[in-house]
């Protein structure tokens, strides 16, 4: 009897781990961020508008807001911005861009066509920023707690969805929001 | 014709060879560092292209992390506080070894495991088998021995 049995076992422990580890992969491409949970990076970049002007992320602490990393060679990033316009028309959280190896006269050219939906925009020409946040493919967008904690990552195109379903409910309620 | 057909390949393949850089072109003038530079950007992971490290890579990340553990070699950093920089940003993902650490037991252990599971049905299988033969009255096997 025990013939069959122990193989039969091996067979189903083997399956049983491959089945576990094939539940457990990385869904293609989303990687859990270690940052989730974590104090976000410090930074003063130079402002894509003012360029002479510093964005200092100490300025930031004390409310929410959403980092957002796109750059004008990005092509998601062209079919999330509607989205990101839709946002910043709510008035529920301010965006905060991070221009990611990018050439400022054609960021500004993009915001002039399409729409300025930041409140700020810090200009990372030489990626070490992005490197900081974990970026890896854009666009990427975190959501950042008044004690400067990420609270959310969201990795692709911010969609509708993504909005109604991982961001708001994370955010104040509208009347206290507003600040 | 054969020739001409030939030739014009040839200039085809400098060509592309001309214009195809190496990926990563990087000297650094110590070459312990240089050494310590190419395992270290070999067990990197590119996170756009996940199955290419960053010393494979052609794409701008990888460039840029490449860049980070060049600067951090210079700056005296040792293998492991890069790894750990790398890893604190881009998670357990981004090495390709991983890491000793008690999450990681079981993937280390493994191989030892089964290492010691086969040994034992090994161990088994042969003592049975010399119990048989041991048992065994009749001719010994078919190789005309009889």
């Amino acid at each position: 009897m025990s013939r069959f049995l122990l193989p039969l076992g091996a067979f189903t422990l083997l399956a049983l781990v491959l089945a576990i580890g094939i539940w457990h992969s990385p869904d293609k491409g989303l990687i859990a961020s270690p940052l989730i949970g974590k104090p976000a990076p410090q930074f003063s970049l130079p402002d894509l508008t003012e360029p002479t002007r510093l964005v200092h992320s100490a300025a930031l602490k004390g409310r929410w807001y959403l980092f957002n990393v796109w750059g004008t060679w990005c092509g998601e990033c062209r079919a999330e911005h509607e989205m990101l316009l839709t946002v910043h028309r709510s008035g529920r959280v301010p965006l905060v861009g991070l221009d990611w190896k990018d050439e400022d006269a054609q960021a500004l050219d993009w915001l002039k066509q399409l729409g300025n939906p930041y409140d700020t925009v810090a200009v990372d020409r030489s990626g070490r920023e992005a490197i900081e946040w974990g970026v890896y493919a854009a666009p990427e967008t975190f959501l950042v707690n008044p004690e400067g904690i990420i609270v959310y990552k969201h990795l692709g195109a911010l969609t509708p969805e993504t909005w109604a379903r991982e961001i708001l409910p994370r955010l104040p309620p509208a009347s206290a929001g507003k600040s | 014709m054969r020739r001409l057909l030939l030739a014009s390949l040839a200039g085809v393949a400098l060509l592309y060879a001309a214009v195809t850089p190496a990926v990563d072109p990087t000297r650094m003038a110590d070459p312990a560092l240089q050494a310590r530079y190419v395992a270290l950007t070999h067990e990197i992971r590119c996170m756009q292209c996940q199955n290419e490290s960053i010393a494979d890579s052609p794409v701008d990340l990888a460039a840029d992390l490449r860049r980070e553990v060049r600067e951090q070699l210079l700056a005296g950093k040792s293998d492991q506080q890069i790894r750990d920089w790398m890893a604190a940003r881009y998670s357990d993902f981004i090495l390709f070894r991983p890491r000793y650490s008690w999450r990681n037991a079981w993937l280390w252990a493994a191989p030892g495991v089964l290492l010691l599971i086969g040994a034992w049905v090994c161990f088994r299988i042969v003592r049975a088998r010399s119990a048989l033969l041991a048992t065994d009255t009749g001719p010994v096997g078919e190789d005309g021995d009889t």
